[in-house]
């Protein structure tokens, strides 16, 4: 069966870098994905709002200036919304030690400088086929 | 006798240059096309064929006089070496003093604040999620604070940057402060840095705190109100950098940072502020890349462009007007996360290239930048660079000592070309203001950055130890996040709260009441900005001034897109 992911790219707190959620965003796009972009500085409420409207498989945070700090709350929100099968994907610069903390509050993977776009489409994609299939045998 | 061995003693120089390129033809068989960031094809070899000795004058004159290709001043680094200013900020006001007198210990000249996101984004701290507070920078909201972070320091003879744009909160708490001190403001100096709007907009977004003309209004009034209140200090610094860091090539970011100027200095002549009321206090600001001929010849290039566009294309006919003063910053975007002390040596050519290029100002990147902000001793490291190559190295003792080089000079004539063209088209669109409403500086940005990571891809850009010399490295190489201390953050933002009880709110009050009245007027019947000092002095917050003028002005959306 083919599918199609669908991807919320967003970047919340208060950097504006946008340059590496711009490009993942376009790279997963012309993938063939469907995704939903947003500029930077969503508050996590916009967030939880936009997941559950737009019914996405994937929420991609980019975070370049410690905004990761904050990602813990938005797991929070997530679950409490009822959303606690949403893969939560990060990319951008997380030292090891944040790494570990976010991985512990539910967030699925962490992708560094350097990472390849192709690699993240793949994750994304192996995602998407689980939560599916886990929402259709429940 | 004196018979000319043929051989060995050509004709001319033509005929040597010929015998020359043929002998080089046969030994380097299959020529390498080399091109700079800008696109220039590199030749293996300048020579006087390459440079016409009779534009000696026109093109080069000397240190002080115009074009000033060679420098701006007569006396250049001889005289008095460039401003070592370092940037720094990092959690409470308290914590960011001890580190400011360190570095000013250890060498610094002069002080650069950054400060926290939140301030950035125009925040106070009771209006963001505690967890980002002073990862990035002090958290400074008021007066007060500003006060604690240059206590200690001599507000009538330290140059003081603000890294704060629109609409310059953190100068007016400085300027609070200066008074309350008995500093004359006269005497103020230093430079308002993220003056330059139209780069947040196009460029870092994260600066971009009001709408694209409410910012157009409050970056002329700030000018105006400098021009009248602080003569020493300068209202505008137009970034190149930040058109360099987001992709644009050494001579598209010149050239961007010029049409902006242009820009600045005709809206202006517009508000009755003549040429050279302001161009004096014009300055610059650029990256500089690790491509080193090509940054030295875009300096020099900047230089010789702006001493003519000053005079032909604004009229101005003061000298002071014609001199192109800058502020370089080694670029982090050429650091790299891999095998970080290599950035040492990327640091060090970088800020040769910017010395010799004639900087009035330099900030060397510490090492581990891209890594997390700087730790203190990366930030010594930095510091330490620069006093090396002033004082062991002794970049300081000639002026333009690459001057002549039948390279160099040919070079910056390329670059001028180059730049110019660029110049040339944004003019077309309507001038810089119009060029980046439309998305028109964006997209050529973005081609451009495309194009250098292709070159990356490639291995054609060699990236040494990403694309090229890779190590096996320990993944725990990644160092922690410095992090503010909690339990001084939680104590800052309880004394806030405190602070912002006890003040005199009903004057506060008052004073953003005619700041949002201010904000309504037409241009000319008030300035913005004396209000923003006037709110500042009677204690009104950061997150208090702008967010009046977010809700009066719009707020600051970038034009973006995927």
């Amino acid at each position: 069966m083919d599918i199609r992911p669908k991807v919320l790219v967003t970047k919340i707190g208060l950097d504006g870098h946008d340059r590496g959620s711009r490009i993942v965003a376009a790279h997963l796009r012309d993938a063939g994905m469907e995704v939903v972009y947003t500029p930077p500085w969503q508050a996590i409420p916009t967030v939880v709002k936009l997941a559950l409207e737009e019914d996405v498989d994937v929420i991609g945070i980019s975070s370049l200036a410690t905004d990761h700090l904050i990602v813990p709350k938005l797991m929070r929100a997530l679950r409490d919304a009822g959303l606690a099968d949403v893969t939560v994907i990060v990319g951008g610069i997380v030292p090891d030690e944040d790494e570990h903390t976010l991985l512990a509050a539910g967030v699925a993977r962490v992708f560094h400088p350097g990472a390849s776009l192709d690699d993240i489409a793949i994750f994304v994609r192996e995602a998407t086929v689980r939560t599916r299939a886990a929402r259709f045998a429940a | 006798m004196n018979k000319p061995l043929p051989n060995d003693t050509p004709a001319s120089t033509e005929d040597a240059h010929t015998r020359w390129r043929a002998e080089y033809a046969a030994q380097i068989g299959t020529e390498r096309e080399i091109r700079n960031r800008s696109g220039i094809a590199i030749q293996p070899l300048y020579s006087p064929l390459d440079v016409d000795p009779a534009r000696h004058d026109a093109d080069l004159g000397f240190p002080g006089q115009p074009p000033y290709t060679r420098g701006i001043y007569p006396t250049m680094h001889r005289g008095r070496t460039w401003t070592q200013r370092q940037l720094i900020g990092l959690g409470t006001p308290e914590t960011y003093n001890a580190r400011l007198r360190d570095i000013l210990s250890q060498g610094a000249s002069a002080v650069s604040l950054i400060p926290c996101n939140s301030v950035f984004r125009g925040y106070d701290m009771d209006e963001v999620d505690a967890e980002l507070l002073g990862t990035c920078g002090v958290v400074v909201n008021s007066a007060d604070h500003m006060d604690t972070c240059l206590d200690g320091v001599d507000l009538a003879h330290t140059s003081c940057a603000m890294n704060d744009p629109s609409p310059f909160t953190l100068l007016a708490f400085m300027l609070a402060t200066a008074k309350q001190r008995g500093v004359d403001w006269g005497s103020i100096t230093g430079t308002s840095n993220q003056s330059d709007y139209l780069s947040h907009f196009v460029a870092n977004h994260m600066f971009f705190r009001i709408a694209l003309a409410g910012a157009r209004r409050i970056l002329t009034d700030h000018i105006g109100w400098c021009n009248q209140h602080l003569p020493r200090w300068n209202p505008l610094s137009v970034v190149g950098q930040h058109m360099q860091q987001a992709g644009a090539t050494p001579a598209e970011a010149m050239a961007f940072a010029l049409s902006s100027a242009i820009q600045y200095a005709d809206d202006c002549s517009a508000a009755g502020l003549s040429p050279d009321d302001v161009l004096p206090r014009f300055t610059f600001f650029f990256d500089i890349s690790v491509s080193f001929f090509e940054e030295i010849a875009k300096f020099r290039a900047g230089r010789r462009i702006w001493a003519r566009l000053a005079r032909e294309r604004l009229g101005a006919r003061d000298p002071r007007s014609w001199r192109f003063k800058f502020h370089a910053q080694t670029s982090g975007v050429d650091l790299t996360r891999q095998q970080p002390l290599n950035n040492v040596a990327r640091v060090t050519a970088q800020a040769i290239a910017g010395i010799f290029g004639g900087l009035q100002s330099l900030h060397t990147d510490a090492y581990d930048e891209a890594l997390s902000c700087p730790t203190q001793f990366g930030a010594r490291v930095a510091v330490a660079t620069q006093n090396i190559l002033r004082e062991e190295a002794r970049l300081t003792d000639v002026i333009d000592p690459l001057g002549g080089s039948y390279y160099v000079e040919a070079l910056t004539n390329e670059m001028e070309a180059r730049i110019v063209a660029v110049l040339d088209e944004v003019e077309a669109q309507g001038g810089m203001y119009k060029a980046v409403e439309s998305g028109f500086v964006q997209q050529r940005i973005g081609e451009s950055a495309r194009r250098f990571q292709e070159r990356v891809d490639r291995g054609e850009q060699v990236v040494v130890g990403v694309n090229a010399y890779q190590v096996e490295e320990d993944a725990s190489a990644r160092p922690a996040l410095p992090k503010p201390d909690v339990a001084l953050m939680d104590a800052h933002r309880a004394h806030f709260a405190q602070w912002k009880r006890e003040r005199a709110n009903e004057a506060v009050r008052r004073a953003l009441d005619d700041l949002a009245r201010a904000a309504n007027t037409k241009a000319g019947e008030a300035n913005i900005f004396g209000s923003v000092v006037a709110a500042a002095e009677v204690g009104a917050t950061h997150g208090e001034i702008c967010g009046t003028l977010r809700r009066e002005l719009g707020f600051g959306h970038p034009l973006t897109a995927v």
